[in-house]
């Protein structure tokens, strides 16, 4: 019994069944902890009021957008060296997790900016490089979407998820250097010096509800893909019933 | 190795050379695009001063997209693509000659027309110098990334479109120190580190742009 053979959609697809309903079981009970930490028992920002709660959404979110390209990333080279055919589909399930939690960043982010900064949005270095991921997860999934044979569309992903990879730290860095050369808004994310434990607390039980989720529904999103391309497969069609 | 680099470059430029539309049409997209601004914001010096340096390179980076698809397509359509991956010759070495080409059609006659434009935004002539020398360097990192989103949609419907989608979030980098870089000197700020980091971005791209290219070619010939 090897831990290799969940390497195989055959092997992998129950499995992914049984582990999605516990993420979405966890995600569920720590999101219900988290909000609840974060509505009830943080207490309320003395400078930013109660707008400032929106962090328990959009701060994991922001999070999860960077760290989901990453592993996005990851599956789609390890699929691209060693032709697994399950790493790809992993990576392509991960996609619309991620540009979802781009744009929930972005939004959250716009929402927030309203009451606390008077604007929508700010040219600022951090909110820039995530609208530029944000088009990076649209080009990778248009991508993906347009080429009709899996196995072409697996690679040609990879190929630009990789590049994507070694470009997202130039791209942070020029956009950091353009924004302090503009000197455009001089607002500062990190403005409140100390936190609260309470909120620190809402905001990783929040971080991780976002990790289990995305886990979760990129679990789903797997085993449909593997249903998709495998429609031929005999077990398939027994194990469906 | 370097012949077959040599004889890719010259076929290259020859086809484009017979082929003068497309010469053209990268050319005067450029004028067009740049000259289209003034028209939408206003003929006051002052604001064209200013946003001089963005259009110009905006309208660069445009120019260099509109003929990208035909940097693999007709290539592809008729073999010859596969013959130059059968070839024997390293693939990489090859492919950077039609990127060469490629930027001595979309890229070279930009950066040689751009201090014309930039006297229309009435630019000094320092920032002019500045203009054409970043252009000079940044529009070959133009042609890189983006004969990556060529390679990568060979043969795709809408290949030319989509490419552009995907390679546009690259050419971010390039735009913020480019056009940076002539914005600084008219603030009077030193710009040799702009100019640094634009020469990096090119080594760069020339070492590890040709492998990315060579890996979608042969992905898409599959």
């Amino acid at each position: 019994m090897s831990f290799w053979k969940f390497s195989s959609p055959q092997t992998f697809y129950p499995v992914a069944k049984k582990l999605s309903v516990i993420f979405f079981v966890l995600a569920a009970v720590l999101t219900i902890w988290g909000l609840y930490i974060g509505f009830f028992v943080a207490p309320t920002d003395f400078q930013q009021g109660e707008s400032y709660r929106i962090i328990f959404i959009h701060v994991p979110a922001a999070w999860m957008s960077m760290f989901i390209y990453l592993v996005m990333a990851f599956w789609a080279g390890v699929g691209l060296i060693w032709n697994t055919r399950l790493s790809s589909m992993m990576a392509h399930a991960l996609a619309p997790t991620g540009a979802m939690m781009t744009f929930v960043a972005l939004w959250t982010g716009a929402l927030w900016g309203r009451p606390t900064w008077g604007t929508w949005w700010v040219w600022d270095a951090r909110l820039t490089s995530e609208l530029v991921l944000l088009f990076l997860y649209v080009g990778y999934i248009v991508l993906r979407s347009s080429i009709d044979d899996p196995r072409r569309g697996d690679r040609a992903s990879a190929v630009l998820a990789l590049v994507g990879v070694v470009n997202v730290p130039i791209i942070y860095f020029s956009v950091q250097w353009w924004n302090t050369l503009h000197q455009g808004a001089s607002v500062s994310l990190t403005k409140s010096p100390s936190m609260a434990s309470s909120m620190l607390l809402g905001m990783l039980l929040m971080a991780l509800a976002f990790w289990m989720y995305s886990i979760a529904v990129s679990l789903v999103r797997v085993r449909k893909i593997i249903r998709q391309r495998e429609s031929n497969a005999s077990w398939l069609s027994k194990s469906v019933g | 190795m370097l012949t077959a680099f040599l004889i890719v470059l010259r076929r290259e430029l020859l086809l484009a050379l017979r082929q003068k539309s497309d010469l053209f049409t990268v050319f005067f997209f450029f004028l067009i695009v740049s000259s289209l601004f003034p028209l939408a914001i206003g003929p006051e010096l002052s604001t064209l001063n200013l946003i001089g340096p963005g259009v110009i390179w905006v309208g660069a980076l445009l120019s260099s997209l509109l003929v990208l698809h035909r940097l693999f397509e007709s290539d592809y359509s008729d073999g010859s693509l596969e013959q130059l991956v059968l070839s024997g010759e390293p693939l990489t070495i090859l492919l950077l000659g039609k990127v060469i080409a490629h930027w001595c059609i979309a890229g070279l006659p930009l950066v040689l027309v751009a201090p014309l434009i930039g006297l229309q935004f009435s630019l000094p002539t320092s920032s002019l110098m500045t203009l054409t020398l970043t252009l000079l360097i940044g529009t070959p990192v133009l042609s890189m990334f983006g004969s990556i989103g060529a390679a990568l949609t060979i043969g795709l419907r809408g290949g030319s479109a989509l490419s552009s989608l995907l390679i546009l979030p690259f050419y971010v980098p390039v735009l913020i120190f480019g056009a940076g870089a002539v914005g600084a000197q008219l603030q009077g700020l030193d710009i040799s580190g702009h100019l640094s980091i634009l020469i990096a971005m090119l080594c760069f791209s020339i070492g590890l742009a040709p492998l990315a290219i060579a890996g979608a070619v042969k992905i898409a010939l599959e």
